[in-house]
C-alpha cells in the first residue's frame, strides 16, 4: 500500500504525550470546573454569608436536582443537533400524574378510588399507591417523549418546533388533568418512598436544624442524579447508543451512510429526554410535596443556558456530561449570589445572560475558529 | 426507482464481475448516486431485483447493515466520516466492537484503529493517531482513511462515489494508487467519476448512464479516452436536442 499521507499544512499535535497542564486542561470538565471555582471564590468575597457556610450547598443539592436530571438529558439531545423545547410541560405533566397517585382524592379521574373508605384507610392506601405513581410518572414522561420523537423522526417536523407545539399539548393535558387545582401533599415526607427517594442523609454532620419540616442533611436525590450523570456518561461516550447519537449530530447523512437507524436512533432519544424529564417532574414534587399548574415551567432557559455553558456544541457532534453539570451549578451559583448580593432576578438574568454569550464564544473558538473571522480570531 | 412522479433510474442491468473494476460515468443528474445508493442499501428502489454473488437479495432484509455483512463497503466523496469524531470512532461507527450490554470496548477500537492507519493506509510520521478528529485530515488523507476502513472489513466489493473530488492533484495520485491496490488485492470495485481520464485508465469496464437509463458499456481497450468523450459529448449534444 502507498501512502496517502502528506504531512498537511496544519498544525498537528505530535505523537508524545503533552504536559500534564496541558493534559489537565484537556480534560473533560476541568476548565468549566476552574469558572465554576473562579465564581464561587468571588462569590465568597462578596457574600461571605451566604457562601462561606454549608447552608446554601445543601439548598442547592436539594432543590436543583430536577433542572439538573434535564440538563443532562438535554446535553444527549443537543448533542445529536436536536433540541427538545417540551421538557418544561413533561415535567408539569409528570408532577401532575405522580402527585395524583398520591392525592388519588382530589383528581376527577382517580378520586373512585379512595371513596368510601376511612381517614387511616385513605393514608395507608396513599402510602402504597405512590409507588404506582414513580412508574405511572416515568411512563407517562417515556410515553410523551416517544410521541415528541415520532412528530420529529418519522413526521419530519424540525425538533423546535415539534417540541414547542407539544410544550402546549403536555401542559395543557397536565392543567386539564388537575382541573387547573393545585394541591399539597400533605405528610408525603412520612412515606417509605420519600425516605428511599428524598429523604435526608448524614444528618447528625449538620446543626440538626429542621427546615420545613425535614433535617439538614445530603438529600438522596442528589446522589441519585450523580449516579445518573455516570450512567449518561457511558452512554454518551462509551455506549453504541450515544455513538450513534454524535455521529446524528455530526452529519445525519454519514451516519445513514456507516449504517446507522437513525430515525429509530432519533425516537429513542427523544423517549429518553421525556424519561429524564419524568423523573425531574417526580423529584420536583416529591421535594416541594406540592403540584402546582406551573411546575417546572421555568427551567426551559436555565437548562438550555447551562448545557450551552458547560461546551456541548452548538453545532451538535460533541456534548459533555460533566460540562452541563457544572454548567448548570454556574447558573444556580450566578442566581444565588446576585440575590445574596442584593441584586435581585433581573441583574441575575443579566449576568447570565453574559456568562452565556461569552461561554457559547470560547467554545466556538476552540471549535470553530473560521465562523469568528468577524472578531479577528480567524487568522490564526 | 422513482421519486413520487421523478423517475430516477428505468431499465438498468448492472452488473460487477468478481476483481473487477467497473466505471460508472454520466452526467450529473444522470442516476449514478442513486444507483450506488440502492446497491449499498441506503435507498431501497420502487421495484427491481437484486442478485449478490448469484443470489436473490429481498429489499425487505436489504440494509446499509446488510451490505456490510455482505462485504459491500462503500467510500462516498465527503460524507462517510464524521469530522468531529475522532478515527477511533470513524473506522468502527455501525459496527462497534461492544460487549453485550452494548458498551464500546475503546481500546480494542483504538488498539485496531492504530493499526489500520500504520499497516493499510501508511500513516506514518505524519502525527495522525487514532484520537485525531478528521476534521484535522486533508482530503486525500480522508479518502484513504474511508478506503482502509473498507479493506479492514475485508470488502469483496469497493463502491468509490466520486473520491477524487475536491482534491488537489497530488492527492489524487494517491486515492488512484489505492484503487489499483484494490485491483491488486483482488478485490472488485465500483468506480463513479466526473475526471473521464481518471476512470478510462483505471476501469476494466465502463458503464454510462444518460437519464436514468444505461445507454452503453464499453470494455477496457475498446476506446481511446479521445473516443469517450467525444461519445459522451455527442450523448449530450442528443440530450439538449430533444430538450
Amino acid at each position: 500500500m502507498t501512502a496517502v499521507a502528506d504531512p498537511s499544512p496544519r498544525q498537528r499535535r505530535p505523537r508524545q504525550r503533552a504536559s500534564l497542564g496541558a493534559r489537565l486542561i484537556g480534560t473533560e470538565g476541568v476548565p468549566i470546573l476552574l469558572v465554576l471555582v473562579v465564581v464561587l471564590a468571588v462569590l465568597m468575597v462578596l457574600a461571605p454569608n451566604a457562601f462561606l457556610g454549608w447552608r446554601t450547598y445543601i439548598s442547592v443539592m436539594i432543590n436543583y436536582q430536577p433542572q439538573l436530571i434535564c440538563a443532562l438529558g438535554l446535553t444527549l439531545v443537543i448533542a445529536a443537533a436536536e433540541i427538545d423545547l417540551s421538557f418544561p410541560s413533561v415535567i408539569t405533566l409528570c408532577s401532575l400524574i405522580f402527585a395524583a397517585f398520591y392525592r388519588f382524592d382530589n383528581v376527577w379521574w382517580l378520586s373512585w378510588v379512595g371513596a368510601g373508605l376511612s381517614p387511616e384507610a385513605i393514608k395507608l392506601l396513599q402510602a402504597q399507591l405512590c409507588w404506582l405513581g414513580v412508574f405511572a410518572a416515568l411512563g407517562v414522561g417515556a410515553l410523551v417523549g416517544f410521541i415528541n420523537g415520532l412528530l420529529v423522526a418519522r413526521v419530519g417536523i424540525p425538533s423546535i418546533i415539534a417540541t414547542l407545539a407539544t410544550a402546549f399539548v403536555w401542559r395543557g393535558l397536565a392543567v386539564f388533568l388537575a382541573s387547573g387545582r393545585q394541591f399539597s401533599l400533605r405528610d408525603f415526607n412520612q412515606t417509605d418512598l420519600w425516605h428511599v427517594t428524598t429523604g435526608r442523609l448524614l444528618t447528625p454532620l449538620f446543626s440538626g436544624d429542621v427546615v420545613l419540616r425535614k433535617p439538614d442533611g445530603i438529600p438522596i436525590q442528589a446522589l441519585v442524579v450523580i449516579a445518573l450523570a455516570v450512567l449518561l456518561w457511558f452512554i454518551l461516550n462509551r455506549h453504541r447508543f450515544g455513538e450513534a447519537l454524535l455521529f446524528i449530530g455530526d452529519n445525519a447523512n454519514v451516519a445513514r451512510v456507516v449504517g446507522i437507524d437513525v430515525k429509530a436512533t432519533r425516537v429513542k432519544l427523544f423517549t429518553l429526554m421525556g424519561t429524564l424529564a419524568g423523573l425531574a417532574g417526580m423529584f420536583l414534587t416529591m421535594e416541594t410535596e406540592n403540584f402546582t399548574t406551573t411546575q417546572g415551567q421555568a427551567s426551559l432557559l436555565v437548562v438550555i443556558a447551562a448545557v450551552f455553558i458547560g461546551g456541548t456544541s452548538i453545532f451538535g457532534g460533541s456534548g459533555t456530561i460533566v460540562g452541563s453539570y457544572i454548567g448548570l451549578l454556574i447558573v444556580v451559583m450566578l442566581q444565588i449570589g446576585m440575590v445574596a448580593l442584593g441584586l435581585g432576578g433581573d441583574v441575575a438574568d443579566m449576568v447570565i445572560g453574559v456568562v452565556f454569550i461569552l461561554a457559547v464564544t470560547l467554545h466556538m473558538l476552540v471549535e470553530r475558529p473560521e465562523r469568528l473571522k468577524g472578531l479577528g480570531f480567524g487568522n490564526r | 426507482m422513482a421519486y413520487g412522479n421523478v423517475v430516477a433510474l428505468r431499465n438498468v442491468d448492472f452488473a460487477v464481475g468478481r476483481n473487477e473494476i467497473v466505471g460508472l460515468v454520466g452526467d450529473n443528474g444522470a442516476g449514478k448516486s442513486t444507483l450506488i445508493k440502492i446497491i449499498t442499501g441506503v435507498q431501497r428502489p420502487t421495484s427491481g431485483r437484486l442478485y449478490i454473488r448469484d443470489k436473490l437479495i429481498p429489499w425487505s432484509e436489504y440494509s446499509v447493515r446488510r451490505a456490510h455483512e455482505l462485504r459491500i463497503e462503500t467510500v462516498y466523496q465527503e460524507k462517510s466520516l464524521g469530522e468531529k469524531q475522532p478515527l477511533w470512532r470513524n473506522f468502527f461507527a455501525g459496527r462497534q466492537i461492544t460487549d453485550r450490554l452494548g458498551f464500546i470496548k475503546v481500546k480494542q477500537q483504538k488498539e485496531i484503529a492504530d493499526r489500520i492507519l500504520l499497516d493499510t493506509i501508511g500513516f506514518r510520521g505524519v502525527g495522525i493517531d487514532a484520537d485525531s478528529t478528521v476534521s484535522k485530515l486533508s482530503g486525500g488523507e480522508r479518502q484513504g482513511v474511508a478506503i482502509g476502513r473498507a479493506m479492514h472489513f475485508d470488502a469483496d466489493l469497493i463502491v468509490l462515489d466520486e473520491p477524487t473530488v475536491a482534491l488537489a492533484l497530488k492527492e489524487v495520485r494517491k486515492v488512484l494508487a489505492f484503487i489499483e491496490k484494490i485491483k491488486a488485492r483482488g478485490r472488485a470495485c465500483i468506480y463513479i467519476e466526473h475526471n473521464l481520464a481518471h476512470v478510462h485508465e483505471l476501469a476494466d469496464r465502463l458503464v454510462v448512464v444518460d437519464r436514468g437509463e444505461v445507454v452503453s458499456v464499453i470494455a477496457k481497450g475498446e476506446m481511446t479516452l479521445h473516443d469517450l468523450t467525444d461519445h459522451l459529448l455527442a450523448l449530450q449534444a442528443a440530450k439538449e436536442a430533444q430538450a
